[in-house]
């Protein structure tokens, strides 16, 4: 875990003041609302439906049980008792009075947290794979490089004020558990031709409402050049992206237009000149950083034995299902669902979050990740322990067993809280999970992920979604397109539209048809998207409109 | 930060965007620019240029020897622009004066500073104790740009 030291700890505290001050002249009307919106956006504070809400950043989605707490406390005090993870791999509160907000970020600061950059037209919070650290199949740990970009893009004076939002993710494994080629920059530690590592830089990808898969502009920056490198990136964006159309103001739109080549070249250019600029912290920031992140001793170093679990049994079948594989063979990454049969995905409340903080400090070496798939890790957790902290999940209804199941769903919040949406996400997120546990089809189905959005700007990431969802509004009636073949992992791909919306219910059907359809066809081990791939749209077009 | 220096009526309120609210700079006030930067380019005497946001501020680069004032126009306060603008200029050895005029609020006067800008003429005023309040918020920052602070790595590794 990085832990703040007095510079950091003094920026965070002179942030508070800032937003407070900031606050302070919105509500005597020295600003006014166009003036406040993009200095409140820039610190995670949006005006929704019903309520003001606030995004709160987890850097890379790390934090621990004390910062957990914390969380909780805040939804008490200042929400309706509940937070909801989010896909940045965050915290949203949904309940809140702009007269709390510099007050919430005072309690924040104190456990070295803060809402920097959740939201508005600057870096955003930096995110990364979930299992960082821990993952036996990583390079290396990609959090020292997300916190050295994170602390780059703070306060970043020239791009604060950019064409659009700016999303950066950095992972360090051929397993991609971070949608990495689906952000602004997608970054992907990697060992060179001579054993070095460096940066494969992939920039201009996103969901929205022009989904682009990043090409690759670079495949070997040296990791002394990480941030001027990202500094070249970002500066070309800021001058040429385009502005005349917030719909077309992303980096993905520039890439596109002015060619994956072309962007790159104007890039080497500016990245040329900036390295004569002197803006590259030292390796030795890099190596300050990186202790932080060290394995706990004893996970680094323990072997005792696996327990053995009696097969078929309700412990089996969650480790089966929500624990993966830890560099240290006697431990397991353990993923606490937060997709309860029937909920309301990544919605947790105050009490679970406690409970949550708790076991991390018991089990858990004390830290907590939050997953892009509103999902909770513990990242760390000893194999002998899995009985014992199954039965407390248990206690805590948070021990579903449907990791990457149909049921583990990507729901944004849609109309039922924000202002954007077209349609209710939740609902169908809820019918749909019921429909599949109940049938006990989710379990036959294995991995398939489902991914809602309501509305065209994919938050829900329905376009990555093996099976995805968009609601729209067609004629005042929520209205839902299918969509099928997507990934945001390593064999990334966009979703296609399978043709005329559903109803509400309809959609539910929709999947039912598509996925018996996939049980009848499927070939020894092949994923939904796999038969997907092999069968393409046709067959399944076919069984849904006749 | 040094005090405002240099500024109109002895350090009062500018009232327009030709009006210089902040300068931190020692020299005389140099006259306005009106020329823009296609204009300039056809000039061999002029001194000073206005830059717009579309503009490519490396056009100016062979002409910085007779440049005494680059304004940067923000015609609205979310395009970000010119803070590129201003930095390059400044990388690339601009020493005259660098202007933000048109829609500069308070909020951003340490972003564009830390940029490279020494003088604001923001279109409506901004209040001297929140101007003040602003410079002296944020104790370091976390990057090197192109103003004297020292970034927090620097601080850390000497």
């Amino acid at each position: 875990m990085y832990k703040y030291d007095s510079y950091d700890q003094a920026m965070v505290d002179a942030r508070v003041a800032e937003f407070r001050d900031q606050c302070e002249r919105r509500l005597s009307g020295k600003l006014s609302e166009d003036q406040f919106k993009p200095l409140r956006l820039m610190n995670g504070l949006y005006l929704q439906l019903h309520a003001y809400m606030l995004r709160v950043a987890i850097p890379y989605g790390t934090l621990d049980s004390r910062q957990m707490h914390a969380l909780a406390d805040i939804a008490d005090k200042y929400d309706r008792g509940y937070g909801h993870f989010t896909t940045r791999q965050n915290i949203q509160y949904n309940w809140i009075k702009l007269e709390d907000a510099a007050d919430i970020l005072a309690d924040l600061a104190k456990v070295e947290m803060h809402a920097i950059q959740t939201s508005g037209n600057c870096i955003r919070n930096i995110s990364s794979d979930h299992f960082a650290g821990a993952a036996a199949d990583e390079v290396v740990d990609p959090r020292p490089y997300a916190e050295l970009l994170r602390q780059w893009s703070s306060f970043h004076p020239e791009f604060s004020y950019l064409p659009r939002k700016f999303k950066i993710a950095v992972i360090a494994s051929e397993q991609d558990r971070a949608a990495m080629r689906l952000h602004d920059i997608g970054i992907n530690i990697v060992r060179g031709p001579g054993g070095d590592l460096g940066a494969a830089f992939y920039v201009g990808g996103g969901m929205g409402r022009t989904p682009m898969i990043a090409p690759c502009i670079r495949e070997f920056v040296p990791l002394d050049q990480l941030v001027t490198y990202s500094e070249a990136c970002l500066r070309v964006y800021n001058r040429h992206g385009r502005r005349d159309n917030k719909y077309k103001a992303r980096i993905k739109i520039l890439v596109h237009e002015m060619g994956a080549e072309e962007y790159a070249r104007q890039v080497e250019a500016e990245f040329a000149h900036l390295l004569e600029q002197g803006v590259e912290p030292p390796l030795a920031e890099l190596e300050r950083i990186k202790p932080f992140f060290d394995l706990p001793e004893e996970v680094a170093n323990a072997a005792d034995a696996p327990q053995a679990e009696s097969p078929g049994s309700e412990l089996a079948e969650w480790i089966l299902a929500n624990t993966h594989k830890h560099k240290n063979p006697a431990f397991v990454s353990a993923v606490i669902s937060l997709k309860p049969v029937g909920g309301i995905p990544g919605d947790a409340t105050a009490e679970q979050m406690h409970v949550m903080a708790d076991l991390a400090k018991e089990y858990g070496f004390d830290e907590l990740r939050v997953m892009h798939t509103q999902n909770i890790v513990l990242p760390h957790v000893r194999k002998a322990d899995l009985p014992a902290l199954f039965a407390k999940l248990q206690d805590a209804s948070l021990a579903t067993a449907n990791l990457d199941a149909i049921d583990d769903i990507i729901a944004c919040p849609g109309l039922d809280y924000c202002s954007l949406a077209n349609a209710r996400s939740i609902p169908v997120a809820q019918k749909i999970s019921r429909r599949f546990a109940e049938s006990g089809k989710a379990k036959e189905l294995g991995k398939l992920k489902l991914k809602i959005s309501g509305c065209i700007n994919a938050c829900g990431h329905h376009h990555a979604g093996h099976i995805g969802i968009l609601g729209v509004d067609r004629k005042g009636v929520e209205n839902y397109q299918l969509l099928l073949g997507g990934s945001e992992a390593e064999d990334v791909s966009l979703a296609k539209i399978t043709g005329p919306g559903f109803d509400e219910d309809g959609v539910v059907d929709a999947i039912e048809t598509v996925t018996d359809l996939y049980m009848r066809e499927r070939e020894d081990g092949e994923r939904f998207l796999d038969t997907y791939r092999r069968l393409g749209m046709a067959p399944f077009k076919e069984a849904l409109y006749g | 930060m040094a005090e405002p220096t240099n500024s109109p009526a002895g350090g009062g309120l500018g009232t327009g965007r030709d009006e210089v609210q902040l300068r931190f700079r020692e020299d005389d006030l140099p006259p306005n620019a009106q020329v823009t930067v296609d204009a300039f380019l056809e000039q061999d005497d002029a001194t000073a240029v206005r830059v717009e946001p579309g503009d490519d501020a490396r056009d100016l680069l062979p002409h910085l020897g007779r440049i005494r004032l680059v304004e940067v126009n923000f015609p609205v306060f979310g395009d970000g622009r010119g803070y590129s603008a201003a930095r390059l200029l400044r990388e690339e050895g601009y020493t005259g004066e660098l202007r933000a005029v048109g829609d500069v609020l308070v909020d951003q006067i340490a972003y564009m500073r830390r940029c490279g800008f020494d003088s604001f003429a923001p279109e409506r005023p901004l209040d001297e104790a929140d101007v003040k309040a602003a410079f002296d918020r944020f104790p370091h920052a976390y990057q090197a740009a192109a103003d004297n602070a020292v970034p927090i790595w620097k601080l850390r590794h000497g």
